[in-house]
């Protein structure tokens, strides 16, 4: 243990500094008046730990660490500036394979040249607590660079958002899951480079596995999983580098994301490992068929014009629909033509809204919605009933009401938006035969006080912007 | 620093975690994510002490890998998280 009684007490204190900007960075997110703050102090922190790291060790080659900065950092300004609002989810599942990665590559690293990392004895062999510590961390890190990239596929529609069942997976996943345990055990006896390399290997194969027969609306669950293997993966890492920044950090993203999957599965009223064990939804079509025939009434954009106009209140209830036809901005135009009319316009948004937690108040913002009428369920859902038109638009099973009433039906339990009580309800959506994510009709369709737009959303948007004139 | 000094930073700091996420408002859960996606690129520590030592020249390589690779995320998620975030405003009051 000769590196730990040659590190400078002020190191030590530089990377808990660190740590301690991390934690503010997060901190500031409660507000969005303080959230800018926060995350200028989350630069900070990083910056303190990167120059720390480099001012306390020898540098053999400085401009090649410098070119590799130069190449990443580049890449990642150039992708943050560009990418559309709407991909976001692709994104972000983008970031967590690189992380991911990263800890499976500085694994590798410190499994290859342990001296430099002040982890090994005399004779070359690794610490024992280490080589656990390790194991841990290139597994979860193979764990959550594999599934990120196939929730990226699916996302990003490069790959179906179907569950994709393979037969027998429970028993292949639990296998595979066993033997990455039993091998980063037995790691411990025997450093020998196979031992090492099938543990990254197996793990890579059952992130793969994992997240495949996951649906695409089970994506916001997925991707929080993902982000809290993360920060466990960059937890493990500072374990094995004795580094309170990485752990503090890694402790911080492992909770963060684990908070937000319990976020989205209670907003679904599903177990996380119902999630987990995946092919929700995959058995939808053909009981649905006798719905479709059920009579339903349909407007025009002129009908919507005409009474959202009448309304005193107006919520809007977006969806991934309005993600997918890129309508945010057509109904901030919407928006604004009715409050010029003098009619309340609010939001209401569900917590699993979209394909990942919080994307759809991030696409308002985009359009310049002030997010003081942006609400979420809770806030709003007793004010349905004093509202005189809900203007869903690309939402479906968050407003289905059997998931109040009907105990046979799937998304039985889970918390909807209320829109049934407004005096009206005005659904867009592109066509009566499509289902929502779970597979079930929404008896909302049919009810007296709804009106189905059918239409593109967007396109409907702008052609009700047009009749309100 | 010995294990269980350690140990006794993450535990506190998971409990740390904890409270600092759920005061987190759920209108901001996507740059949370953007967010914590950067500081966990703070692995970069151990991708920069890899690739400063040149005893192992494999290591060394897979070190500047893991530093191109979390300078993405780094540049990239601080970036996307401040575009964001600049985007949330609160309600104009023009008043006559």
């Amino acid at each position: 243990m000769a590196e730990a009684a040659a590190t400078p007490a002020w190191v030590l204190l530089a990377y808990l500094i660190a740590g301690v900007c991390f934690i503010l960075a997060l901190r500031g997110l409660s507000n969005p008046e303080s959230s800018r703050r926060g995350n200028i102090t989350g630069m900070i922190g990083m910056t303190i730990a990167i120059v720390t790291t480099l001012a306390t060790h020898q540098i053999a080659s400085l401009p090649e660490i410098f070119g590799a900065m130069v190449i990443g950092g580049g890449v990642g300004l150039v992708t943050a500036r560009k990418i559309q609002m709407t991909a976001m989810p692709q994104l972000v599942a983008a970031f967590h394979s690189l992380v991911g990665m990263a800890a499976v590559l500085v694994g590798a690293a410190a499994y290859l040249n342990p001296e430099a990392f002040g982890i090994a004895d005399m004779v070359g062999h690794i610490h024992q607590v280490s080589r656990i510590e390790m194991g841990l961390g290139v597994a979860i890190g193979a764990i959550t660079f594999s599934g990120s990239v196939i929730a990226f596929l699916k996302l990003n529609g490069n790959m179906s958002g179907k569950p994709i069942l393979l037969p027998l997976r429970h028993p292949i996943n639990l296998g595979i899951l066993v033997a990455i345990l039993g091998l980063i055990a037995y790691f411990v006896t025997d450093q020998g480079p196979w031992v090492f390399f099938t543990i990254v290997g197996l793990s890579f194969a059952i992130g793969f596995l994992l997240i495949i027969p996951i649906g695409g609306a089970d994506m916001p669950v997925v991707i929080s999983m993902l982000n809290s293997y993360s920060g466990w993966a960059a937890a493990a890492m500072g374990f094995t580098l004795h580094n309170t920044a990485m752990v503090i950090t890694g402790a911080l993203v492992g909770s963060s994301g684990a908070i937000l999957s319990y976020i989205m599965c209670r907003a679904m009223n599903r177990s996380f490992l119902s999630v987990i064990a995946g092919g929700f939804g995959a058995v939808s079509s053909g009981a649905d068929a006798a719905a479709i025939d059920r009579p339903y009434k349909r407007g025009s954009a002129e009908d919507a014009a005409f009474l959202m106009k009448q309304a005193d209140q107006v919520i809007i209830v977006p969806g991934y629909g309005m993600a997918v036809s890129q309508a945010q901005h057509a109904l901030k135009e919407m928006a604004d033509k009715l409050k010029a009319e003098g009619v309340r316009v609010k939001y209401a948004i569900h917590p699993v809204a979209g394909r990942m937690p919080g994307h759809m108040n991030v696409l308002l913002a985009e359009a310049n919605v002030p997010y003081d009428e942006v609400f979420e369920l809770d806030d709003i859902n007793s004010e349905f009933a004093q509202t005189d038109v809900a203007f869903v638009i690309g939402a479906n099973d968050v407003t289905n009401p059997a998931a109040k009433t009907d105990k046979s039906s799937p998304i039985y339990g889970m918390p909807v938006l209320d829109v049934e009580k407004a005096r009206t309800v005005l659904f867009v959506k592109r066509s009566m035969g499509g289902v929502g994510y779970a597979g079930v009709d929404n008896e909302l369709f049919y009810r007296d006080n709804t009106m189905m737009l059918l239409s593109d959303a967007k396109k409907m948007v702008e052609e009700i912007v047009k009749a309100l004139g | 620093m010995d294990f269980i000094s350690i140990l006794s930073i993450f535990v506190l700091a998971c409990f740390v975690g904890y409270y600092v996420v759920w005061s987190v408002t759920p209108a901001l859960h996507t740059p949370l994510m953007s967010v914590t996606n950067a500081i966990s690129s703070v692995i970069v520590v151990g991708a920069l002490i890899a690739s400063a030592s040149a005893a192992v020249p494999g290591s060394k390589w897979l070190g500047l890998v893991a530093v191109a690779l979390a300078s993405v995320n780094i540049f990239g998620g601080f970036a996307v998280t401040q575009r964001m975030l600049s985007m949330y405003k609160k309600k104009e009051r023009k008043d006559g």
